[in-house]
Order: C-alpha cells, then structure tokens, then sequence
C-alpha cells in the first residue's frame, strides 16, 4: 500500500495530551487472565481449523454438515476469546492479529487439539475427549466472577453441549458397532489418550486466576471428566487406557506453554499463508 | 448448469398420447404440481432422475473447490463465511437426493453412479481454485450463474424439486453476495489483490457460461423437457441474461471482461459475446478436465474410507434392534 495521508482519521494528538497516550488501566492478574484466554481461544481456533480440514471428505454427507457447524461454532468462540485478549492485554492487537500473526511458540493451544486428523475414528474420538473437558471448563466459566468471561461462556457452553451430546453418541455406536469400527476406535483411544492429561495441569497462571476467583483449578475438573469418559467408554465396549504417561504435562513444555508438537508449525503455514505473503492487504 | 448435459427421455408426441399422458400434460399445462405418488410418464421419472441426481452431485463436489481454501481463509470472519457457505452446499445436495429418492432412487445407487463416471456433475467444479480471489470469483459468478438457473426452476413440475429449489434459493443469494464482496475487497486493496480478481475473472469467465450447458440449437431433446416444465428457460436466454447481469458488475469493480468482442447491442437490448470453446467443454465434461480425476478422485476415497464408518453404525443400530427385541 502507498503510505498516503488518510484524510478520515482523526488525528489522535488532538484527541490525548501531548505525547501521553493514556495508559489502559492495569488489570489485576491482567498476564494469567491473557494467558487463560488465549489458551481457551487458541483450543477453540486450532480444533476448528482441524476440523474444518474434512469439509468434503467426510464419510456421510450429514457428517459433512455436522464438522462443518462444529467448525463454525470453535472459530465463533475463539473470535470472543480472542477478541478479549487481545483488548485485556491492551497492545492493541484483534483476534485476526492473535489468530494470524503469532508464531507457534505464541500458541497457548493444548497438544490435543492439534494432533492430525487421521482417520475419521481419531477425528471423533479427539472430539468426545476434548468435549467432555470443554463443557466442564466452560460450566466453570460461566460462574466466573469476571463478567466478559461468563457471558461467552455462556454462549459457548450452549455449542459445547450439544458437541459432547453427539461425540459421545458416535464414540458408542461405533464403539459398539462393528468389529472394524470398533477396533478403530479403540486405537484412536489408545494414540490420544497421552495427551489428555495436559488437560487438568495446573501452573502459576491457574493459580493465580484460581485465588482470585476468577476460574478453578483446570485439575479441579478432573473427577466430571474421569466420570463422562468411563462411562462413555463402557458403554462403547471400548477398555479404559489406564495409567499411561502423559505428554506435556513436565516443567518442559506443553502447549500450554507453547512447546507444541511438530504438527502445529504446519497447521499455521496453512492457516496463516495469506497474512504473512500479503503483509498489511485488507481482505 | 449444475445440470447442464441432461439427457432427455423422448416423450409422446401430443397427438399419439394415451388419456393419461394427455391429462398428466394438461396437469402441467395449468401449472399444477406433480407429486411423488401420482402417476407420470416414466420419461418424465428418469429425466427428472438425471437431472436432480446431476444437480445433487454438483452440490457436493462442489464443495470441494471452495473446501481448498477455508484452511487458508485470510481472516476469521472469512474463514467462518467460507465455511457456512460450503456447509449450506452440502444442504442442499442432502435436500436434493431426498427429492430424488421421491422418484424410486436411493442416495446410494446415485452416489454409485457418480463414483463409477455413470452420472456427471457440473463441468465447473473441474477447474481449480489457485488463489483466494478465486473464492471471490466462485461466489459472484458460479453461485451467480447457478441462481440464474435455480430461480425459475422454483415453479418446476415436480413438487419436491421446486420445493428444495425454494430453500436452495434463500441461501444462494447469500453465497453470491460473500463472493462479491470478496471481490469488492480485492479490487480496492492492493495491486496485487486486484491482480489476483482480474486473474481469477479470466480464468472463470468462459467456465462460467458453459455452465448453462451448450448452445440451444445443440441440446438434444430440450424441447420435451420444457414441455414438462421441468427446464423453464433455453440455454441461450439463461446464458445471454447471465452475461446482461454480471458485465455491469464487472466493471463496478472495474474489472474487464476477457472478452474483446464483447459490446452492448441496443437493438437486442443486451451484450454480444463470444462463445465459450465448445471443445473444452466436452473434454471437461469427457474427464479431461483439470481438476477431474482431483474431485472425483477426492468423493470417491471419501466413501471408501468411510465405509466402516457407516458400516459400524449400521452393526450398532442391529444391535440395538436386537437388544429391544430380546428385551420385549
Ligand atoms: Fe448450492
Ligand atoms: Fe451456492
């Protein structure tokens, strides 16, 4: 873009003192409510991104429809969070900036969401795990004491609920179907159930968040979440994992914290193309 | 059109017509609706079988072309519209097989004859989609020239094709807006966006008019399916009203046609234009198009790698069945 004057913007210092931009006020635990938020936003965006992937190649055309509304209802969510991280931090930045301009080490996404497709088993069973803790996380949300967060947890809760009601429903079936189906399943359990324990770790930002009111403990929402998935799984056929070690969960890293697993850098490549090649375009 | 090589059964020339065709033809005369279980020429049934299932299978190929680029959707909104608009494209080709089977065919058997090369679907959905202007360009012309055609099909004959034509409409007009606007976007930003709408104007204008399939005086048959008022228009009026159309909006955008013979003629009170290459289009429609053996290729591992899926919830619902059973 040429850089020519735009003649509609006010010019802003008329509008502040001299050279003082007001500072927005500092919120208390403003760095742990950010973190909070862009790892709830960042779930939210990278699971609809992943989801969004199957959009034509779903294995019935009412399954199609079905990710696609899924698809939908994550990018609308992570748009509020987003939106509201960006406006807590205060630098000015929208979700489309999180969204597209972070590099992966800025991702707060859990290992879980980003893991790859593979087939329609792992996409499903990857769903009904990370539902059963997004209801949970969101009926805590919708207490909290910080009125922004409870009102999009609010709305968020109402899709999350009807996710779970239907992942659930396909984890059974298909636990309780065929031989194959059944089979499939069970693998998919068995290669996702390591990243589910980065779910309910608790850091000093939970903590924080936690003694202020603001949010429980994401290990707090364990106990719901065991209940939801054994029964699930028992009424699927499907054999609980068990104690297996967890990804993510050490002082080292997890997506948390944004060490994330290869997969997310290309997710991102994606994602973010045309923001990065075309710097600036409005579009 | 997303029906647009529909192979007409022959009908009964007026005067050979027994009592009954001649009452189902005055029914359709007065502009009376044909429902499922009244009685219909069996020409009538599998014409309306080709073309419904052609149409059906081009809603959902369809969203092959767009699909390619929701994961690289510039911007959250797009990215979120993009997708509302692929999802309704599957819609409708759910509400299309329902009409379909109406008719005594199941999804199935036309799923069947779309992955064995039996049944086509619309020749555009054979190019590619290379930039983001493309989804610009899929909206405000293919989705444009697909409204063009659905809108009178809405008072078709047959009573379940013109009511999902009536649901498909609604939303369509939503898709040619977002396209549209997609393109209001480009050619007000940088040069290279307005390069890109330019490209993907030169790539999907002559795709475009093929979509109304090919000139009047080659349609086989045309005539006797719009004696049955199941093809409301020629070709050639839906393809010249197309053009009328989109020109003026073209050059809003300030965007040129690729068209050096196009002009306004007073006297016919629209545009003179050239032809698409009738070639290409065989060839396309033949499956030799760029992007053929992608999209089918893409639909047909789809259902074989979803078998077991529909396979293990089928084994449930015996189960289940069973369970009942045993329990009464
Ligand atoms: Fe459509
Ligand atoms: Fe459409």
């Amino acid at each position: 873009m040429p850089s020519l004057p735009d003649v509609m913007t006010p010019a802003l210092e008329t509008l502040a003192p001299a050279g003082q931009p007001a500072p927005a006020p500092q919120e208390a635990n403003r760095d742990a409510l950010v973190e909070w938020l862009l790892r709830t936003g960042d779930n939210a965006l990278i699971l609809g991104q992943r989801l969004s992937e199957w959009c034509g190649h779903a294995p019935a055309l009412e399954e199609d429809i079905a990710l696609a509304n899924q698809a939908l209802d994550l990018i609308g969510q992570c748009q509020l969070w987003l939106g509201l991280a960006g406006a807590v931090e205060g630098r000015g930045r929208t979700a489309d900036d999180l969204a597209f301009l972070r590099d992966a080490g800025a991702f707060r996404n859990l290992l879980l969401v980003e893991r790859p497709n593979r087939d329609f088993g792992h996409t499903l069973m990857r769903q009904f795990l990370f539902d059963a803790f997004h209801l949970e996380l969101l009926e805590a949300a919708r207490a909290s004491s910080d009125p922004r967060i409870a009102e999009i947890a609010a709305k968020a809760w109402k899709e999350a609920a009807y996710h779970l009601e239907r992942s659930a429903d396909l984890v059974v079936r298909l636990g309780d179907g065929s031989a194959e189906s059944h089979d499939r399943m069970q693998a998919a359990l068995a290669a996702l159930w390591s990243f589910t324990g980065e779910m309910f770790t608790d850091d000093d930002h939970d903590r924080a968040l936690a003694d202020a009111g603001v949010m429980p403990l994401p290990s707090s929402l364990r106990p719901a979440w065991d209940r939801t998935v054994a029964q699930v799984l028992d009424e699927a056929t499907l054999t609980h994992p068990g104690e297996v070690w967890q990804q993510g969960i050490t002082d080292m890293g997890g997506g948390k914290r944004g060490v994330h697993s290869e997969h997310l850098g290309h997710l991102l490549a994606q994602m973010q193309f045309l923001q990065r090649a075309y710097p600036g375009a409005r579009w | 059109m997303y029906a647009q090589l529909v192979t007409t059964e022959g009908g009964t020339p007026r005067e050979g017509m027994s009592d009954q065709e001649r009452a189902f033809q005055e029914r359709i005369d007065r502009n009376e609706k044909i429902e499922p279980k009244e009685w219909m020429p069996e020409g009538y049934r599998k014409t309306l079988i080709r073309q419904i299932g052609q149409h059906a299978h081009s809603e959902i190929v369809g969203q092959l072309p767009e699909g390619n680029w929701i994961g690289r959707a510039p911007t959250l909104e797009r990215k979120a519209i993009l997708l509302a608009k692929v999802q309704d494209e599957a819609g409708h080709g759910l509400y299309l097989y329902s009409a379909a089977e109406t008719l005594g065919v199941s999804r199935d058997e036309l799923l069947e004859a779309l992955h064995s090369g039996k049944m086509k679907y619309s020749s555009i959905f054979n190019y590619p989609t290379l930039t983001w202007a493309d989804m610009g360009a899929v909206g405000w012309l293919v989705d444009g020239a697909a409204i063009m055609n659905q809108v009178p099909l809405q008072r078709t004959s047959y009573g379940p094709y013109a009511r999902a034509m009536i649901r498909i409409c609604k939303e369509e007009s939503f898709h040619q807006r977002q396209g549209y606007d997609i393109m209001m976007k480009m050619c007000a930003g940088t040069p290279e966006q307005k390069a890109m709408a330019q490209d993907a104007l030169n790539r999907f204008w002559y795709p475009s008019l093929m979509m109304f399939g090919p000139s009047d005086k080659d349609s086989v048959h045309s005539e006797q399916s719009m004696a049955w008022k199941i093809k409301m228009n020629t070709n050639d009026e839906l393809r010249q009203r197309f053009v009328d159309q989109t020109v003026p909006q073209a050059e809003y955008l300030g965007l040129t046609v690729p068209d050096p013979d196009l002009r306004w003629n007073e006297d016919k009170g629209g545009y003179d234009f050239s032809e698409p290459d009738w070639s290409e289009f065989y060839a396309v429609i033949a499956g030799n198009g760029p992007c053929n053996a992608e999209r089918l290729g893409a639909r047909v591992k789809a259902w074989e790698d979803g078998a077991w899926f529909r396979d293990g919830l089928m084994a449930h619902a015996d189960k289940a069945r069973a369970r009942r059973v045993a329990a009464e």
